[in-house]
């Protein structure tokens, strides 16, 4: 029997996008989101040299080296990615960004740069994969860490969790998402919208550290995140070019959200009355969700009205980086006159 | 330019011998109270005359009510280094027994009869301006009455130097960019003044402005403006920053200058000029989009500096291009914000955790700073690494003649980037040395060639760019980094070398102390004891600063930090010369005075002799 590798409509097989081995633990959360953004550029016919990897320092940063190889990638430095990023997209606003962070790297050291590059709203997806501990340093707890938790190492987290999400929205991040490692198809269709958005888009996807925070009762755990997902949605992607199906079954629960690109998003509530464009809302369920202790999932707020910052600050087509020497060095002529205006 | 009418002022004394063109003005005010405008109206009403003048503003941390002064130098000869002045504009009640006291024999006090001046010393010349009077009637009100108020000793001034009102005007119609309504308001206060002056002064003190032509065809400019268009002219595409004293200035003319210089043809900028959320965020951008392709740059101080060590460590160890204007204070911690210094050389120089060392430009003059400007951003692409200008307070905040700007004399430089098809044709490896200088190809992000992709990382890494803890891997490319440092000796600007016949004394310096020195150089020859300058323009030193050592029996290695840190490099740089070097460091948050330059070389040949 003769096998025939599937290729994409680019022609690119999934082994294209694919990166070097990981180097993390066996069964970490961050593997499993490393092979959905594998599938997502698989599937979406993406680019690899126009996508730009971005991460910052903990086991979370080093999973871009996992996935699609074939890109530009630059791992910065602790909680300071969001800068880093900002300044790449500056130079080449053509390209995109996909930034991975982690919730140290995030929650504590980086929030500052975290919620500026949020509120300058830079089109970058920007995930955090969300473990509650800190890994390559032995299994302290990070600021995400859940209240009141115990853990070996560690021992007894006296302090309330950072709520990335509930930080998103209020620095006023148009696409605000949690998911769950575990929950592969979420994942796929949450990047895929992203990836599609406007400005920032905050993934904060709960992935499981096997190594330190995995027991049965940590709420940042598989078995924990398998029994007790409440997703707020299923959600369906469709790229620009594809007609998009609405189940006639609830026609009522379900509503579509075009995407800055084009594409389409399809929500089917599975919650009653929760409308993920009104921001008191989503602040409102965030809370209450922490108040009761659930994990809530789906896309949380969408809001695609407000400009990216290249759109701000009125950058033409033509990225900086690609501009020709005539269009950065001013004339002769126009020295003369400054130097005339001095004298 | 030039005035050349015939002076009409009264003489002075007979038997007193007028004392022309060469003379230092300091003018005490509050801070807030828009004295300058008055101080640069000054200031250019003698460059206009076409005399050697410069203008520094010794100004406070402060935004409104402390004590302020601005000292003009006026020296028809062309120094322009600090002196201490003759004549004291003593405006402010707050300072005005100190500053009357600090005031040499002979000395010359203008004041407002408001700040009640002790006018006991007998060896001064007073003149009491009734400020009050003479804005009677004035419409203005509130904060910009107090504005025109300082006009007064302009007219004053004015009057008793032999400025005419001709020229003041021609400088207030500069300073407010030809506004007529904001002249005609300032000039009507100048006039009332200098025509009161004219009624009611008795001129009785020696000092005179004449006309000459010394400073025709030059520019008179701050070190920051020019440096930001320096930046401008070298296709400076991103720019991050965070607000910080004496660099702030720097970002505000490169964005008052960008869009008319920096506007392509179909309206949009050629630039992005970002305000960080503070110094750690603006370097990260610069270094972000520097990997892309930007040519990036940022303007801080001190503090920022080390806000930006880490950033900078990885912008050396990844090679990363950026270009980092350090417009020095005094340090350390929040020292003086408003004074100047030399104080983060051995800092900047060496900035970053493990081993890391970077080049430094050290522009002395607005010439220097614009040129400075844009090699800087070539420099930073063509050796891939992070490129610090050391430039001070005094040079960027203060107004300095200068020669106009030369245009830049050849294209844009982006160094060793590959094309997709450069790619397929000769391979790529992101930190493979090929051509033997140390400096290694690098791609873009955006290039079409599967191959070129690599993932930049502060981590170990190998010369394709992957992550290796081979112990090999890590020593090899360290040896590498070095080479291309070695590269960089010749690439950097050379120093400056002036010499004097007979003389056995090396002096070697850098940055705004060149004028104290050049001026004191005169002086000690005169005293005979000539001496060779080399004016350092950038580190790492290159050749000619080591045959400048060796070849004299004495080197004084001057700098305005305590600590000596051009001192140690050059300790370090040049091992079999150490004993010839003398070390004098000083810093004070003043700029320097011949005078103490000239005392601090007698003092320091003296002990050498032991």
């Amino acid at each position: 029997m003769e096998r025939t590798l599937k290729v994409n409509a680019l022609g690119m097989s999934k082994a294209d996008y694919a990166g070097a081995t990981s180097t993390l633990c066996k069964g970490c959360g961050h593997n499993s989101i490393a092979n959905q953004v594998i599938q997502v550029a698989y599937e979406l016919n993406l680019r690899p040299h126009e996508i730009i990897k971005l991460s910052g320092i903990g086991c979370s940063s080093k999973s871009p080296t996992y996935f699609l190889g074939q890109s530009h990638g630059f791992n910065g430095l602790h909680g300071r990615m969001p800068s880093l990023a900002t300044g790449a997209l500056m130079a080449n606003h053509s390209l995109r960004g996909l930034g991975v962070s982690g919730d140290g790297d995030t929650g504590s050291i980086g929030m500052g740069q975290f919620k500026h590059m949020v509120r300058r709203n830079v089109r970058l997806v920007y995930v955090v994969e969300n473990n509650g501990v800190y890994g390559l340093t032995k299994g302290q707890f990070s600021a995400t860490a859940d209240y009141g938790q115990d853990l070996k190492y560690a021992g007894h987290n006296d302090l309330p969790a950072i709520d990335i999400c509930m930080e998103a929205l209020v620095a006023g991040a148009g696409f605000v998402a949690r998911s769950f490692a575990g929950d592969a198809k979420q994942v796929r269709e949450l990047l895929k919208a992203a990836l599609s958005h406007r400005g920032t888009a905050v993934l904060d996807i709960i992935s499981p550290c096997v190594a330190f925070n995995d027991e049965d009762d940590s709420p940042k755990s598989y078995s924990y995140g398998r029994k007790h997902e409440h997703a707020l949605q299923d959600i369906g992607f469709f790229p620009a070019d594809e007609e998009i199906i609405i189940d006639p079954q609830e026609p009522g629960q379900t509503t579509t959200v075009e995407l800055h690109d084009g594409s389409k998003i399809r929500l089917h509530s599975l919650e009653d009355n929760y409308d993920p464009t009104d921001k008191a809302v989503a602040v409102q369920r965030l809370q209450q969700a922490e108040d009761n202790h659930e994990f809530i999932t789906g896309l949380i707020y969408y809001d695609q009205s407000r400009p990216n910052l290249a759109e701000i600050s009125g950058l033409d087509a033509t990225p900086l980086a690609a501009l020709p020497d005539e269009a950065l060095r001013p004339t002769p002529a126009m020295l003369e006159e400054l130097m005339h205006d001095y004298n | 330019m030039g005035v050349t009418e015939p002076l009409t002022r009264p003489a002075p004394d007979k038997g007193v011998e007028a004392v022309v063109n060469d003379f230092s003005i300091a003018v005490a005010t509050a801070n807030g109270t828009g004295s300058q405008t008055a101080n640069l109206t000054l200031l250019r009403s003698f460059f206009k005359m076409g005399v050697p003048v410069h203008g520094k503003n010794i100004f406070p941390s402060n935004i409104q009510g402390l004590p302020t002064w601005y000292n003009i130098r006026v020296s028809r000869r062309g120094y322009i280094a600090r002196r201490p002045a003759e004549l004291l504009v003593a405006y402010n009640a707050a300072t005005v027994a100190e500053d009357v006291a600090s005031l040499p024999p002979g000395g010359v006090c203008i004041f407002d009869e408001g700040v009640r001046a002790d006018t006991s010393r007998e060896d001064l010349i007073y003149y009491g301006v009734p400020v009050k009077e003479l804005l009677k009637g004035n419409p203005l009100k509130g904060k910009l009455r107090d504005y025109v108020a300082n006009m007064t000793y302009v007219g004053v001034v004015a009057w008793l130097l032999g400025v005419t009102l001709e020229t003041v005007e021609e400088a207030l119609s500069f300073h407010f960019g030809r506004r007529q309504k904001l002249v005609d308001s300032n000039m009507t206060v100048v006039r009332a003044s200098f025509e009161w002056a004219e009624a009611n002064l008795e001129k009785k003190d020696p000092f005179k402005v004449e006309p000459m032509d010394a400073t025709e065809g030059l520019i008179l400019m701050t070190g920051n403006e020019a440096g930001a268009l320096g930046s401008l002219f070298g296709g400076a595409t991103v720019a991050a920053w965070y607000p910080i004293t004496p660099s702030t200035s720097f970002i505000d003319a490169l964005r008052s200058h960008a869009p008319k210089l920096r506007t392509g043809p179909d309206g949009k900028p050629t630039y992005v000029v970002v305000q960080a959320e503070d110094e750690l965020a603006a370097i990260g951008m610069v270094i972000g989009a520097g990997w892309a392709g930007g040519r990036a740059l940022t303007a801080t101080s001190g503090p920022g500096i080390s806000l930006m060590s880490e950033y900078v460590g990885l912008g050396y160890f990844a090679e990363i291009p950026a270009v980092i204007w350090d417009v020095q204070r005094v340090g350390p911690s929040t020292g003086l914000p408003t004074r100047t210094s030399q104080g983060d050389l051995g800092f900047a120089y060496r900035l970053g955790h493990g081993d890391t060392v970077h080049p430094v430009l050290l522009p002395s003059s607005i010439e220097e700073a614009f040129e400075m400007g844009h090699k800087a951003l070539d420099l930073a692409d063509v050796l891939q690494t992070p490129i610090f200008v050391l430039s001070d307070l005094d040079l960027g905040m203060n107004n300095w003649m200068g020669e106009p700007f030369a245009y830049p004399d050849g294209p844009i430089q982006r160094g060793k980037v590959l094309s997709a098809e450069e790619v397929e044709e000769r391979g790529f490896a992101r930190y493979r040395d090929v051509d033997g200088d140390g400096i290694a190809y690098r791609t873009l992000p955006g290039n079409p060639n599967a191959l070129s992709a690599y993932f930049a990382r502060g981590t170990g890494h190998n010369d394709s760019a992957l992550y290796s803890e081979r112990p090999q891997d890590w020593s090899e490319n360290m040896q590498r980094l070095l080479r291309k440092f070695d590269t960089a000796r010749e690439l950097v600007p050379g120093p400056v070398l002036d010499t004097m016949a007979d003389s056995e004394v090396g002096i070697i310096a850098f940055g705004t102390t060149r004028y104290a020195i050049e001026e004191a150089r005169d002086q000690l020859a005169e005293a005979d004891v000539p001496t060779d300058f080399l004016r350092l323009r950038a580190l790492p030193i290159g050749h000619e600063v080591r045959e400048f050592i060796a070849a004299h029996d004495r080197v004084i290695v001057m700098e305005m930090n305590r600590d000596g840190q051009l001192f140690d490099i050059l300790e370090n740089e040049c091992p079999d010369d150490v004993h010839k070097l003398v070390s004098i460091a000083f810093l004070d948050g003043m700029p320097w005075t011949a005078t103490w330059v000239k005392e601090q070389v007698l003092r320091a040949l003296a002990e050498g002799r032991n």
